[in-house]
C-alpha cells in the first residue's frame, strides 16, 4: 500500500505541472466520460427493467430548457488535480533574503474524511506485544478482532465510495484484501500450539442410560400329553411279592459287594461278556425253556396215559392165582436214535431224583468199538433224554455221586476215566484222565465214587482189566490217580527167559465196595476169582474166593445184611456169598450167561439177574430159596441180549439195558416185591434189622448143612 | 436256543399234538404252529384265565403260584405251562 500511494501522491505532484501538462491529461478524461455514456447506453439498451427504472429521470420543474443548439454544444471540462480551494498566494518569510516570497508548490490534497483505524502491523512493536498478549488470552479473541477488522475495511470502503477517486476504493478494498489473509494466517498456528490448561476444579458428571430391551411375551400351543387311567387292585400276594423283590434286592447287593472283594475283575468281565453276549442271541423263546420242558413231559403223559396209570396204580390181580409166581409189566421203552445199536453197557439210578437215571452206550464186542453215549432219561419223559453226552470212546461204566448227584463217573473202553458234570451245558466231560495221568491200558470195568477224602477232595475209584485199582482224586481241576492195587494172579508166574519172572496179571472186571467197613472192598476178575481186599494194603488179598468158572460179572454187597454179597458170571451161574464163608450160600444156574446182578432196595432177600438169553430173573429166597419166582423174557427179539438191570430205589421198577441201546422199565407185580404177611393183632416189623433177620434165617439154613456136610 | 427249539418241536412231533402257541405277557402270540385266527383266540382268552387262576392261587397263599394248567375238555386238552413272562399252551387229543 504504501508504494502505491506514493504513486499517487506522485501523480498528484505532476498535476501540478504547468499547464502544458494539463492539456495532455484533458483528453484522456474526455475519452473516460464518452466512455461512461457509452456503457450507460449499452446498459439502457439490453432492456433490464431495474435498470430502466432507475433511468427515467425525473426534470426538476425549474430545470432551464435547452435548446437544440444548445444542447448540442460542446462545453469542455477538464479535470484537473488541482485543489480549486487551494490558496495559491501563500507567502513565506526568506531569512535568506530577508524578505516574503511566494511557496511555489502548494499542496492540492483535500481531505474529506478521516477516520482512525486500530489496525496494527504485526512487525510492530505493538502488534506484537498484543499478539504476546493474546496468546494467554481465550481463542476466541482473534475471531473477535478479524470482525472489528471487517467493519474497518467495510467503513473504509465507504469512504473510499465517497471518494470520487474510484482507484482510491480499489486501493483500499486492495488493502483490506491484503491485510486479511495475513492476520487470519497468523493465530491459527499459535492457537494449534496451546495446551490447555483443565481447571481442576471445574469437572462435570457424566451419565447416560442404556435403552432398557422391551418386555414381550410369546406363547405357544402344544398338544397336551397323553393321559390315561390306571386302577388297579393290591392284592395280598402283589404286596407279598412287592416285599419279596425288595429282600432280594437287597441280598443282591450283599452279595455283589462280597463278590467284588473275592472275584478278580477280569473273571467278572468275562462273565459279563460272555453272558451278554448269550442273552443277546437268545431269542424271546429261551424264556420258555423251563415250561417247554413240563410241557413236553405232560404231553408225554398223556400220550402214554395208560403207562403212567399202570405204573403208578396197576397190581396184577392174577398174581393171587398164580401161587407165589410174580410178573413183570412193562413200562416205558427208552431210546434214542443217536444211541441206535450201541449196547447198554451201564445203568444207574439218580440217587436224588428217584425218576433219573443214567444210561452209558457202549459195545462189549471187541471187534465193533466205535462211539460211545452217556444218556440221562427221566420216566417223566420217556421220549427223549434229559441229558446227552457223547464220547469218541466206548462208555464202559459209570456211576452217579451220592451227595453231589449232578456229578457222573465214567469209565471209557480206551482206559480213560472222566466226570461229567451236569451243570454245565456243554457236552464234553468237565474232567478227564489221560495217557500221562496214569490212564487205564484196558477198557474200565467199573468206577465208583467214594466218600470224600480227609482234604474234602472228590474221588473214585475204577477197575480195569490191566489188573489196576486205581484211586481218583480231584485236586485242584485235575484228576490226580493213586494205583490201590494191582491184581496178580497167584503161583501163575511165567518163568521167563534169563530166569525172568514175569507175574501174570489179573483182569478186574467188577468190583463193590462194602457199605460200612469203608476199607473193605470185593473184585472179580475174569478168571473167575472174586477178592477180597483191602484199601490200606496193596500187595495182599484179604480172602480169595474161586467163585466162577468165568470172568465175574457183577459183584454186590447186599444193602442189609452186612456179611452177604451176590456174584454173577459168563459161566450161567449167580452165587451168593458170606464174606466169612470160602463156600457160596446159594447157587442158581440161568443157563444163561448172567449179564448183571441187583439186589432189591425194598428187600434183603430179592434180588434180579439178566442173562444175555433176553430175560430178567426175580428171586425172593424168603419165598423160594431154589427157583427164581419170576423168570420173563423182556426183550422182543430173542437176539437181544439184556446187559444190565437195576432197580429204583423207590418205585417197584427195574430197568433193564440190551445191547441194542433200549432201555426198558419193568414193574414188579406183587408177589415179587411180597412182604412178610400181617398176621392179626400182630404189628408189622419193618426196617433192616426185620431184613437181616430174615436174611440170616435163611442163611442160617443154608449153613447148618453145610457145618454137617463139612463134619 | 437250539434246544427250546427242538423241545418245542418234538411237542409238536408227539402224536395227538394239534398245536403249540406262545404268548408273551400281554397275552400277544410270539410263536404259534396254528392258524391266526385260532392263534389269537386261545391266547387272549387263555391269558386271561390263566392270569384269574395265578392270581387265585396266589390269593389263597401268596407264596405259592401256578405252575401248570390243564383243560381237560370233551374234545382236546388245553395244557398252559406259565413260566415268569411267557405262557406256553399246546393242545393236544389225548385219545388219538
Amino acid at each position: 500500500m504504501p508504494a502505491k500511494v506514493r504513486d499517487k501522491r506522485l501523480q498528484s505532484h505532476s498535476d501540478q505541472l504547468p499547464s502544458g501538462g494539463k492539456l495532455q491529461q484533458s483528453k484522456p478524461t474526455r475519452s473516460l466520460s464518452r466512455k461512461r455514456d457509452e456503457d450507460a447506453s449499452t446498459e439502457v439498451g439490453e432492456g433490464q427493467d431495474e435498470w430502466a427504472q432507475a433511468k427515467t429521470l425525473i426534470k426538476p420543474p425549474d430545470q432551464l430548457e435547452l435548446t437544440e443548439a444548445e444542447l448540442k454544444e460542446e462545453i469542455t471540462r477538464i479535470l484537473t488535480a488541482n485543489n480549486p480551494h487551494a490558496p495559491q498566494n501563500i507567502v513565506r518569510y526568506s531569512f535568506k533574503e530577508r524578505t516574503y516570497k511566494p511557496i511555489s508548490s502548494v499542496d492540492q490534497m483535500a481531505i474529506h474524511f478521516s477516520l482512525d483505524g486500530n489496525l496494527l502491523s504485526l512487525d510492530s512493536d505493538e502488534g506484537r506485544r498484543q499478539s504476546a498478549r493474546r496468546a494467554t488470552t481465550t481463542e476466541l479473541a482473534p475471531v473477535g478482532s478479524s470482525v472489528v477488522e471487517t467493519e474497518e475495511i467495510e467503513a473504509i470502503e465507504e469512504s473510499s465510495k465517497e471518494d470520487l477517486l474510484a482507484a482510491g476504493a480499489e486501493e483500499a478494498a486492495e488493502a483490506a484484501e491484503t491485510i486479511e489473509p495475513v492476520e487470519a494466517e497468523e493465530p491459527s498456528p499459535q492457537s494449534a500450539k496451546e495446551q490447555k490448561l483443565t481447571n481442576q476444579f471445574n469437572f462435570c458428571e457424566r451419565a447416560s442410560q442404556t435403552f432398557n430391551n422391551p418386555l414381550r411375551e410369546r406363547a405357544c400351543q402344544m398338544e397336551p400329553p397323553p393321559r390315561a387311567n390306571f386302577s388297579a387292585t393290591a392284592n395280598q400276594w402283589e404286596i407279598y411279592d412287592a416285599y419279596v423283590e425288595e429282600l432280594q434286592k437287597l441280598e443282591k447287593s450283599k452279595e455283589k459287594e462280597k463278590q467284588r472283594a473275592l472275584v478278580t475283575k477280569k473273571e467278572d468281565k468275562r462273565r459279563g461278556g460272555k453272558l451278554t453276549s448269550l442273552e443277546s442271541q437268545s431269542d424271546d423263546v429261551t424264556k420258555v425253556t423251563k415250561a417247554a420242558k413240563i410241557m413236553e413231559r405232560m404231553v408225554n403223559q398223556n400220550t402214554f396215559d395208560d403207562i403212567a396209570q399202570d405204573f403208578k396204580y396197576f397190581e396184577d390181580a392174577s398174581d393171587e392165582y398164580r401161587d407165589q409166581l410174580g410178573t413183570l409189566l412193562p413200562l416205558w421203552k427208552f431210546q434214542y436214535d443217536k444211541a441206535k445199536r450201541l449196547a447198554v453197557t451201564a445203568i444207574c439210578w439218580n440217587p436224588k431224583y428217584k425218576d433219573l437215571f443214567a444210561v452209558g452206550h457202549g459195545s462189549y464186542d471187541f471187534m465193533k468199538q466205535s462211539r460211545g453215549m452217556l444218556l440221562l432219561y427221566s420216566m417223566k419223559n420217556p421220549s427223549f433224554p434229559e441229558y446227552t453226552f457223547s464220547s469218541e470212546s466206548g462208555i464202559m461204566c459209570l456211576d452217579i455221586h451220592n451227595d453231589y448227584p449232578y456229578l457222573l463217573a465214567v469209565g471209557f473202553y480206551d482206559g480213560n476215566v472222566a466226570i461229567y458234570n451236569l451243570k454245565k451245558p456243554h457236552s464234553q466231560p468237565s474232567y478227564k484222565s489221560s495217557a500221562k495221568a496214569g490212564k487205564h491200558t484196558d477198557p474200565v470195568w467199573q468206577v465208583k465214587w467214594q466218600k470224600d477224602d480227609m482234604d474234602n477232595n472228590l474221588n473214585f475209584f475204577s477197575i480195569s482189566s490191566d489188573g489196576r485199582i486205581v484211586s481218583w482224586t480231584l485236586v485242584k481241576n485235575e484228576l490226580v490217580h493213586t494205583d490201590v492195587i494191582k491184581l496178580v494172579v497167584e503161583g501163575a508166574t511165567i518163568e521167563g527167559p534169563e530166569g525172568l519172572q514175569l507175574h501174570t496179571v489179573g483182569c478186574g472186571t467188577s468190583f463193590d465196595f462194602h457199605k460200612k467197613i469203608d476199607y473193605l472192598f470185593l473184585v472179580g476178575t475174569e478168571e473167575g476169582k472174586i477178592y477180597k481186599c483191602s484199601k490200606a494194603y496193596s500187595s495182599q488179598f484179604l480172602d480169595v474166593f474161586d467163585a466162577h468158572h468165568m470172568a465175574v460179572d457183577a459183584v454186590n454187597w447186599n444193602p442189609f445184611h452186612m456179611k452177604v454179597f451176590i456174584s454173577c458170571s459168563s459161566d450161567w451161574t449167580v452165587k451168593i456169598w458170606d464174606h466169612t464163608i470160602k463156600t457160596p450160600m446159594f447157587i442158581y444156574d440161568l443157563n444163561s450167561a448172567v449179564g448183571d446182578v441187583a439186589w432189591a432196595p425194598f428187600s434183603s432177600t430179592t434180588f434180579a439177574a439178566v442173562t444175555t438169553d433176553g430175560k430178567a430173573h426175580v428171586f425172593d429166597l424168603s419165598i423160594n430159596k431154589y427157583e427164581a419166582i419170576c423168570s420173563q423174557p423182556v426183550v422182543a427179539k430173542k437176539k437181544n441180549k439184556i446187559t444190565h438191570v437195576q432197580f429204583n430205589p423207590v418205585y417197584p421198577v427195574i430197568i433193564i439195558g440190551d445191547d441194542r441201546g433200549h432201555v426198558t422199565s419193568l414193574k414188579l407185580s406183587p408177589n415179587l416185591r411180597k412182604m412178610p404177611k400181617e398176621k392179626k393183632g400182630q404189628e408189622v416189623q419193618k426196617g433192616p434189622e426185620v431184613e437181616i433177620a430174615k436174611l440170616d434165617k435163611l442163611l442160617n439154613l443154608v449153613r447148618e448143612p453145610d457145618s454137617k456136610q463139612a463134619k | 436256543m437250539a434246544e427250546v427249539e427242538e423241545t418245542l418241536k418234538r411237542i409238536q412231533a408227539h402224536k395227538g399234538v394239534i398245536g403249540t402257541i406262545v404268548v408273551n405277557a400281554e397275552g400277544i402270540p410270539i410263536r404259534t404252529t396254528l392258524d391266526n385266527s385260532t392263534t389269537v383266540q386261545y391266547a387272549g382268552l387263555l391269558h386271561q384265565l390263566t392270569m384269574k387262576a395265578r392270581s387265585t392261587v396266589r390269593d389263597i397263599d401268596p407264596q405259592n403260584d401256578l405252575t401248570f394248567l390243564r383243560i381237560r375238555s370233551k374234545k382236546h386238552e388245553i395244557m398252559v405251562a406259565p413260566d415268569k413272562e411267557y405262557l406256553l399252551i399246546v393242545i393236544q387229543n389225548p385219545c388219538e
